[in-house]
């Protein structure tokens, strides 16, 4: 951060009222990631965040800067677009765990691959909350709910995993039940330049009673706090990943060294697809193709 | 002597078929005549039967005859299915060396391509440069011209291919002098060679057309008939700045097309039918986000996959309707590549003046059909971004509202990142801010602010063209790529003594307004001629117009229709 910041929390300040649930795990990531942005000195208008449907996608409303609030799962290929036609813009990608790991798998895959630079965030608190307490893809087995009555017999989805499989350029955990330590993952997922997502262990205080947040707080430690972990070894984060249970680790996973990001964005200078002036003229030539 | 000459090529796939037919309507385009070329093709990479037809006049000519004055095979199941599409007075020609067909009419003669092909181009793959140099010999056009193109063509490949291609086509020409002098087949007249028509299918029209009105982002997953337009921006994207993005399906390629355009770029997305099945949900994501969206929808038959590689025009009704709730949408069918090329920009000023949905519906006929255009003209295009706030307006930041209530529907974007403001998109029903709302009176105003753009959309489309002025009792009411064979069904009709006249459609959805109805016989009968079993444009044309059609001609096998098949069903009806 160079210079002196000329943002603060009150920039970010929205008069739409929140509607979450007293206690709910969003409002720490909102807070957190609020502070990200303040701490990373953007602009309300340099920011569009990109969310789905769900309870976690009402979080850009909570904040002043450019929303794109769109379909269930659709998140990344808008947010894909957004920043391919103005790489100035800085974009994020916001939905829970059905909107991105069930509705919006294939894009997932896809948008790992692609490694255009947007910050992916998901509030995975393991149930479906808008709806109202259905399984999710990251329901942890036998976990009963109105439509798996007899507990779930599908086992969850590991994201961080099929991330680091997927060759995602950037891949974390954060906690909502620790808001500094997510606000900093929020900032380095926003300075990584290529696509960083970042998993949000989120306790739904309605519907999930039992990844409650004291039963997180039990779990997790900082990857930081064991010593020695290289960001780079990609085999060691497909380990990392697999920690699940008694221990369950928070911080950067993987983060693939060197210049990581698509040629769509680094390599055709000056031309920004939504600033460019329209001149019909300038395309005459094109005709000769077909002469 | 007017020219009206068709010649069907007609073989395997892989065998060349589509490169002999477009060297062909390349010269005669270039030396003053109109082609058009109608592909026939089989879901297949190699095998099966496929044709190119190509009709050269000395007139604009938009659709396809029935009877072949040459028929060129390039294997022998060609000869059993075409031959019989022969003119009594047409040529075919098949090499018959090692064939068991032997000719047994005055009009099928056989030539040794291969032999020929082996011993002027050292290969038995310059078969193509060989038949081709044969039709020039028969419709009696000079060599030079063909062997120009063949270097033209081939010169990147360097001179020895060039040679082997020009030694061919000329070696096949003077078989033809030599052996087959008696024949005498159409002729096509010397031109003046120029250089200012075009030769191009409606895909390349298309994606023309969109590149000539700015678009800056394209996104979309490949499906016939349409992947032609993806491919050609793909091939074009370095060189005028476009960003291009083939996506995982046709639901991510219209998403990131509606996200592009919300950044504020010109995007698009083209597919078929079932690919537009997934992009439905976009659509609606557009129209309640009042987000400009372009979408080419290339029809095929279905439902479900289809035909992969013919035409119908079954979406008429899917593409009015499609998504949950309602919006305004804007829907426009071209008749041919050259207004194909031109209806491309003004889909995009009417996706950014509305800030909706606008479908330009075309069909397989239409997208891979290729037809002489005249010179393009770039100064008949205009570019209309709609209402953008931009700095030096004077609005205070902080009381921008994305979706301002304003009488005619439509209220300023702002661009991300280009202002001092930020906007709130929502496909939540929304406040005027855009936040999330629930409220009864909110909700009502922001359902009829949306739909009164509808009145502005309809008030700007194009009445139909109505041919010829003259009122006549019987009326042909077609729409779209059906252009062609309609207005020459008009034409031989009124020629044989029965008062025809056309209401033609491009500009489909929603209905327009002008007063259209007067300029035809109150008592007409009306015949409707679509491609589809139900008959969707002409329900949608009562419904909207109040006025009955006296009988649907309807065509679903996956054809297009010809001249001479409208001509007869109507003749059989009155």
């Amino acid at each position: 951060m160079k210079g002196e910041r000329t943002i603060s929390l009150k920039d970010f300040d929205s008069d739409d009222p929140i509607a979450w649930c007293p206690g709910c795990g969003n409002f720490s990531i909102l807070k957190a990631l609020k502070q990200a942005f303040v701490e990373l000195n953007k602009k309300p208008h340099e920011i569009v965040i990109v969310s789905g449907i769900g309870q976690a996608p009402k979080t850009p409303h909570y904040i002043r800067c450019n929303t794109f609030n769109g379909l269930h799962g659709r998140t990344l290929p808008v947010a894909t677009g957004v920043k391919l036609a103005n790489r100035e813009l800085t974009v994020l990608a916001e939905g829970g765990d059905g909107d991105g790991y069930a509705e919006g798998g294939n894009h997932f895959i896809h948008a790992m691959r692609r490694n255009i630079d947007v910050t992916y965030l998901v509030h995975n608190n393991q149930v479906y909350g808008l709806t109202k307490g259905q399984t999710s893809p990251t329901s942890c087995l036998g976990f009963v709910t109105k439509t798996a009555p007899l507990g779930s017999v599908s086992p969850p989805l590991n994201p961080l995993l099929l991330a680091v499989a997927s060759n995602c350029s950037f891949v974390a955990r954060g906690f909502a039940g620790e808001i500094d330590h997510l606000k900093k993952l929020i900032m380095e997922g926003i300075l990584h330049k290529g696509f960083a997502f970042i998993d949000i262990l989120q306790p739904c205080v309605s519907f999930n009673r039992i990844n409650t947040f004291k039963w997180y707080a039990e779990r997790v430690y900082h990857i930081d706090d064991e010593g020695a972990y290289d960001l780079n070894d990609r085999p060691a984060a497909f380990q990392k990943a697999q920690e699940w249970g008694k221990r369950i680790p928070i911080g950067i996973i993987y983060r693939q060294a060197g210049p990581t990001l698509n040629p769509q964005q680094s390599e055709i200078p000056g031309s920004i697809p939504a600033k460019q002036k329209i001149d019909p003229a300038a395309f005459s030539g094109i005709f000769e193709l077909f002469t | 002597m007017s020219v009206d000459v068709t010649i069907r090529i007609a073989g395997q796939a892989g065998q060349g078929v589509q490169s002999i037919s477009a060297i062909i309507g390349k010269i005669f385009t270039r030396h003053g005549f109109y082609v058009f070329i109608n592909q026939d093709a089989e879901s297949r990479i190699r095998g099966g039967h496929n044709f190119d037809q190509v009709r050269v006049k000395d007139e604009p000519v938009y659709a396809s005859k029935d009877k072949l004055d040459y028929l060129v095979c390039l294997d022998e199941n060609a000869v059993q299915v075409d031959l019989p599409h022969l003119d009594p007075d047409g040529i075919a020609i098949y090499d018959g060396t090692n064939s068991d067909i032997k000719s047994d009419s005055h009009n099928y003669f056989s030539i040794p391509l291969e032999q020929i092909a082996l011993k002027h181009g050292k290969s038995k793959i310059m078969v193509n440069s060989v038949a081709t140099g044969a039709v020039f010999a028969l419709l009696g056009f000079a060599l030079q011209p063909l062997l120009d193109r063949l270097g033209e063509q081939f010169a990147a490949k360097g001179s020895d291919i060039v040679d082997r291609n020009i030694n061919s086509a000329a070696a096949g020409h003077r078989y033809v002098q030599e052996n087959l002098k008696v024949v005498s087949g159409k002729k096509i007249p010397p031109g003046s060679f120029s250089k200012k028509k075009m030769l191009l299918n409606g895909s390349q029209a298309m994606a023309l057309g969109a590149i000539c009105a700015g678009l800056k982002f394209y996104s979309g997953y490949p499906m016939s008939p349409a992947t032609a337009i993806m491919e050609f921006i793909a091939s074009r994207a370095k060189e005028y700045d476009i960003v291009f993005e083939q996506a995982e399906d046709e639901i991510a390629a219209a998403n990131m097309v509606v996200g592009a355009s919300f950044a504020g770029a010109r995007a698009m997305t083209a597919t078929s039918g079932g690919g537009f099945c997934l992009m439905v949900e976009a659509l609606g994501l557009a129209g309640m986000t009042e987000t400009p969206l372009v979408v080419i929808v290339a029809q095929r038959p279905g439902p479900s996959t289809g035909l992969p590689t013919r035409t119908e025009q079954g979406d008429l009704n899917f593409v009015i309707h499609a998504s949950s709730g309602e919006f305004p949408r804007a829907v426009f069918a071209p008749r041919h590549a050259e207004q194909a090329f031109y209806i491309m920009a003004e889909a995009f000023n009417f996706a950014e003046r509305y800030q909706t949905p606008v479908i330009i519906l075309g069909d397989q006929h239409l997208n891979d059909s290729y037809f002489t255009v005249d010179e393009l003209d770039l100064g008949r295009i205009s570019i209309d971004r709609g209402k953008i706030v931009s700095e030096d307006r004077n609005f205070s930041a902080k009381d921008y509202k994305r979706y301002a209530w304003h009488e005619s529907g439509i209220s300023p974007r702002i661009l991300p990142g280009q202002s001092e403001a930020v906007l709130y998109a929502d496909s939540d029903e929304h406040t005027e801010e855009g936040h999330i709302t629930e409220s009864s009176a909110v909700r009502n105003r922001m359902v009829e602010k949306r739909m009164r753009k509808l009145n502005g959309i309809r008030n700007e489309m194009s009445p139909p063209l109505i041919y010829p002025s003259k009122k006549a009792d019987i009326v042909l009411l077609s729409w779209g790529s059906l252009y062609g064979a309609t207005k020459e069904a008009v034409d031989r009709l009124n020629r044989d003594g029965i008062a025809a006249q056309m209401i033609q459609f491009s500009d489909i959805f929603p209905f327009t307004t002008a007063p259209f109805l007067k300029k035809i016989k109150q008592k007409a009968k009306i015949f409707a001629v679509e491609c589809n079993y139900t008959g969707q444009f002409a329900d949608f044309f009562t419904r909207e117009s109040g006025v009955s059609v006296f009988h649907k001609l309807l065509k679903y096998d996956g054809r297009p229709f010809s001249p001479q098949e409208i001509v007869e069903n109507v003749k059989e009806r009155i």
